[in-house]
C-alpha cells in the first residue's frame, strides 16, 4: 500500500512542481535548511533524524525541512529532484548514489565542488582511498558520502542449512550442488523478488564478480573488459541456471517480500545488499546467516549514500554546516547504526555497531573495493538503467547471446565501450 | 467582437498550454536532449529509430495492442450483458446499478493495489493466496494461474481489473440506451414474430451502434495511455510482459534522464490517440452540420 502511495507523491510533487513558478528561488535569508532524500522507511528514516540531531546540537536555532520522497533506490525521488533542479529550485542538499549517479545531475552546471570543504575537514585522509577514487568526477569531489553499504552478500537461512548438514557455497559448483539437494526437499534453493526491477540486475552483479574477479567486473564498467568476453558468456549461463532454482511468483515479491521465504524456512539463499540485515531485525528474524556468494570472497561490491550541494540553494551556509555534520565522526556514528550501513569514514566507534556491521567493516578495510552500478557507483544513470532493463528482462527471456549483445551495445551507447 | 474578447482568454491559454506544449514536445523528440540541461541539437528522428529498435519498446507497444483489443471487447461485452439484465425491470434495480457503477469511483491505484493482491498467486512454498486460495478451497485447483506474474499472462491480468473497473461504465451507458429505445419498436418486431435474440440482433442493438462508438471512444483513449493502474498492479512486469508505453515514457524521462526519447514516446501516443479520436471527431462535426 504504502509504496503505491510513493507514487501518488511523485505525481503530485511533479505537477506542483510544473504549477508553481519560479518565483521562489531567489529568497534567500531564511533560517531554514532543506534536506532531500528518499529516507521514509524504518532505519533509513531514524538515522536521518539521528543525524537531524546530531546537526541541531551544533547549530540551534536552523529550522530542518525534510523533504522526503520514498521509493526503494530512490527511483522517485530523483525524478522529482531533477525537476527541481532544471526548474532552478533546488533543496539546499540532496541525497545521491556516491559515484558516476554524480553524472546525472550535470555537476559542472547544476552543482558546487566540494574541494575546499574536503581539505578543511580533512575528509581527504579520514575517507578510504577506494570511496575518494569512487567520488571524484571530472577531478572535484561533489558529494559528501556518509555511509557504505554492502551489495554482494548472500544471506541464507540457518536453520535449513544446518538440518540439511550445508555450509555456504563457495564457489558456483557447490551452489548448484546445495541448489539440487534443497530442491529435492521441496525448499527453494535461491529466493529472488524482483518485482521492481532492479533486483536481477543486482544479483548478476554478484555472478560476474564471482566469475570474473574483482578486476574483470571493474574493467566491464571502464572498458578494459568487454562485454563480449567469453567470461561474460558463462556469468549469463550460471545466472540463468541459477535462476531455474528460484521461487515460482519470484515476479510478485519485492526483495523485502522474497525475504519471507528464509524467515518461514522454505527458502535457502537470497543475493540482497546488506538493507537486508535490518529489515531481517525488524521481522525479529535472527536464525539467518551471511557469506559472500560463491567466487566473491575478498571482494567487496559497494554502495554509498552521499549529499550534494546544488548551486543556488537558498541556505548555502546551512548547507554547508550539513555536509560538514554530514562527514563528521559524531554524524556518521548517529546516523549509521540506526540505518544499518557501516561509516565512509574509517575511525567510527566499532561497539556502536551490531555483528554483522562488525563483519562488514572488517571486510571493508581488506576487501578489494568494487563500484556497484545498480546503485549508482559504478556507471553513469542512463546506462545503469539499461543495463538493469536487460537482466530483468534476461530473468525471463534466458537468451544469453541477446542479453550479451544487448549489454554490449549499452556499453557503447554510453561511450565506454568502442 | 464581445464574443471574441470573452473567449480570448481560454483560446490563448489553450493554444499556449496544450497546443504549445504539445508542439514543444515534437521538436525536443527532434534534438539531443539526453542529460539533464537541455541539448536542442538537431539530430532528426534518430530518437524514434532508436525507440523502434528497443525491445521494450516493441513489448510496450505489443502489450498496448493486446489490451487495448481485450479491454474493448471485455468491457463492451459485460457492460451490455449486465445493461439487458438489469432492463428486465427486476426487482431493487437502483442497488444493483450502484454496485455495478461503484468500481468506477475509485482511483486506478486503489484498483491496481486491490487486484494485485487478489492475483498473487502465492507460491507451492508459502500456500497460494487470493484468487488461487479461492480456487483451491472451491476445489477448482486446475484453473490456478501465475496471473501477472506469468509473461504469457502478463497484462492480461491488467485486463481484468481495468474491466472491472470501467465495465460498470459501459453498462450504465448502454442502460441509458436501451430505456431510450421505444417499446413501440420492439412490439413491433414481436408482432411481426420475431423471437427476443431477434430482436436484440435487429432492433435493439443497432439502435445503440451510438453508444457503442462512444463507448469504444472512451475505452479505447483510457486504454491507450493507461499508467497508475499498471504501476500500482504489476510495475513492468516479468520480462516487460506488463509494460506500457507510458510507463517507458516516465522511466526514460525522469529516472534515465533521457528526455528526447520519452518526448518521442509522448508524440507516438499522441498520434495513436489522434488516430483513434479524429476519426470521431470529424464524424461528429458532420452530422451536427447535417442538422
Amino acid at each position: 500500500m504504502v509504496r503505491h502511495m510513493r507514487w501518488l507523491a511523485v505525481l503530485s510533487v511533479l505537477l506542483i512542481g510544473a504549477v508553481i513558478p519560479i518565483g521562489s528561488a531567489g529568497a534567500a535569508g531564511t533560517n531554514k535548511l532543506e534536506i532531500f532524500s528518499w529516507w521514509t522507511a524504518g532505519g533509513e528514516a531514524e538515522g536521518l533524524a539521528g543525524m537531524f540531531a546530531a546537526y541541531k546540537q551544533r547549530y540551534p536555532g536552523v529550522e530542518i525541512v525534510n523533504a522526503t520522497v520514498a521509493g526503494g533506490a530512490g527511483t522517485n525521488a530523483k525524478a522529482v529532484l531533477a525537476t527541481r533542479l532544471t526548474g532552478g529550485d533546488p533543496p539546499d542538499s540532496f541525497q545521491v548514489h556516491a559515484g558516476l549517479e554524480i553524472q546525472t545531475y550535470d555537476p559542472e552546471k547544476f552543482l558546487e565542488p566540494l574541494d575546499s570543504l574536503y581539505k578543511s575537514e580533512g575528509w581527504d585522509r579520514a575517507l578510504p582511498k577506494g570511496v575518494l577514487t569512487l567520488l571524484q568526477y571530472k577531478g572535484h569531489y561533489w558529494a559528501v558520502p556518509v555511509n557504505i553499504h554492502r551489495a554482494n552478500v548472500l544471506w541464507y537461512s540457518k536453520k535449513v542449512f544446518s538440518a540439511n548438514n550445508l555450509t555456504p557455497p563457495k564457489t558456483f559448483a557447490e551452489f548448484f550442488k546445495i541448489a539440487d539437494t534443497l530442491k529435492a526437499k521441496g525448499i527453494v534453493p535461491f529466493v529472488l523478488g524482483d518485482k521492481e526491477g532492479w533486483e536481477s540486475g543486482h544479483a548478476f552483479e554478484a555472478v560476474l564478480i564471482g566469475t570474473l574477479g574483482a578486476q574483470g567486473y571493474a574493467g566491464l564498467w571502464t572498458g578494459k573488459t568487454q562485454w563480449t568476453d567469453a567470461r561474460v558468456t558463462q556469468a549469463l549461463n550460471t545466472y540463468k541456471r541459477m535462476i531455474s532454482y528460484t521461487n515460482t511468483d519470484h515476479a510478485a515479491l519485492t526483495w523485502d517480500g522474497a525475504g519471507q521465504y528464509l524467515i518461514n524456512g522454505k527458502g535457502a539463499m537470497q543475493i540482497m545488499g546488506d538493507w537486508q540485515n535490518g529489515w531481517f531485525q525488524s521481522k525479529n528474524y535472527s536464525d539467518y546467516g551471511w557469506a559472500t556468494p560463491p567466487g566473491n570472497a575478498g571482494v567487496f561490491d559497494a554502495l554509498s549514500d552521499s549529499f550534494a550541494l546544488p548551486k543556488r540553494a537558498k541556505d548555502r551556509d546551512n548547507a554547508l554546516n550539513w555536509l560538514r555534520v554530514a562527514g563528521s565522526k559524531a554524524g556518521q556514528e548517529a546516523f549509521n547504526p540506526k540505518k544499518g550501513s557501516i561509516c565512509a569514514r574509517t575511525d567510527c566507534n566499532q561497539a556502536l555497531f551490531n555483528a554483522y556491521l562488525q563483519s562488514a567493516a572488517k571486510d571493508w578495510q581488506s576487501n578489494t573495493l568494487v563500484p556497484s552500478v545498480v546503485h549508482g557507483a559504478a556507471a553513469i544513470e542512463s546506462w545503469a538503467v539499461k543495463y538493469k532493463d536487460i537482466m530483468a528482462l534476461f530473468v525471463t527471456s534466458g537468451d544469453v547471446a541477446k542479453t550479451q549483445a544487448s549489454l554490449q551495445a549499452a556499453c557503447k551507447d554510453a561511450g565506454v565501450c568502442k | 467582437m464581445t464574443s471574441l474578447l470573452l473567449i480570448a482568454p481560454s483560446v490563448l491559454a489553450v493554444a499556449v498550454f496544450v497546443y504549445g506544449f504539445i508542439g514543444f514536445t515534437a521538436f525536443a523528440s527532434l534534438t539531443k536532449w539526453d542529460a539533464l540541461a537541455p541539448d536542442f541539437t538537431f539530430v532528426g528522428l534518430r530518437n524514434y529509430v532508436r525507440l523502434f529498435e528497443t525491445v521494450r519498446f516493441q513489448i510496450d507497444l505489443r502489450n498496448t495492442v493486446t489490451f487495448t483489443g481485450f479491454f474493448l471487447v471485455s468491457c463492451l461485452s459485460l457492460g451490455f450483458l449486465l445493461a439487458v439484465l438489469l432492463d428486465q425491470r427486476i426487482r431493487a434495480e437502483g442497488v444493483f446499478r450502484s454496485i455495478f457503477l461503484f468500481p468506477l469511483a475509485l482511483s486506478f491505484i486503489v484498483t491496481g493495489v486491490v487486484w494485485r493482491w487478489l492475483l498473487n498467486p502465492g507460491s507451492v512454498q508459502l500456500g497460494s493466496t487470493g484468487i488461487n486460495l479461492l480456487l483451491d478451497r472451491i476445489g477448482l485447483g486446475l484453473l490456478k494461474s501465475g496471473w501477472y506474474t506469468d509473461p504469457k499472462f502478463g497484462i492480461k491480468a491488467v485486463v481484468i481489473a481495468a474491466t472491472w473497473q470501467m465495465s460498470g461504465y459501459v453498462m450504465a451507458m448502454y442502460l441509458a440506451g436501451l430505456r431510450g429505445i421505444p417499446e413501440e419498436l420492439r412490439e413491433a418486431a414481436r408482432v411481426d414474430g420475431a423471437s427476443s435474440f431477434q430482436v436484440y440482433r435487429h432492433i435493439v442493438v443497432p439502435l445503440l451502434n451510438p453508444i457503442t462508438l462512444g463507448a469504444v471512444i472512451i475505452l479505447g483513449h483510457i486504454s491507450l495511455k493507461i499508467f497508475d493502474l499498471v504501476v500500482a498492479m504489476t510495475g513492468p512486469g516479468p520480462g516487460f510482459s506488463s509494460d506500457v508505453p507510458a510507463f517507458f515514457m516516465f522511466d526514460t524521462t525522469f529516472r534515465g534522464n533521457n528526455f528526447a526519447q520519452g518526448a518521442g514516446i509522448a508524440i507516438i501516443l499522441l498520434v495513436m490517440i489522434a488516430v483513434l479520436i479524429v476519426p470521431y471527431l470529424v464524424y461528429s462535426l458532420r452530422t451536427e452540420t447535417q442538422r
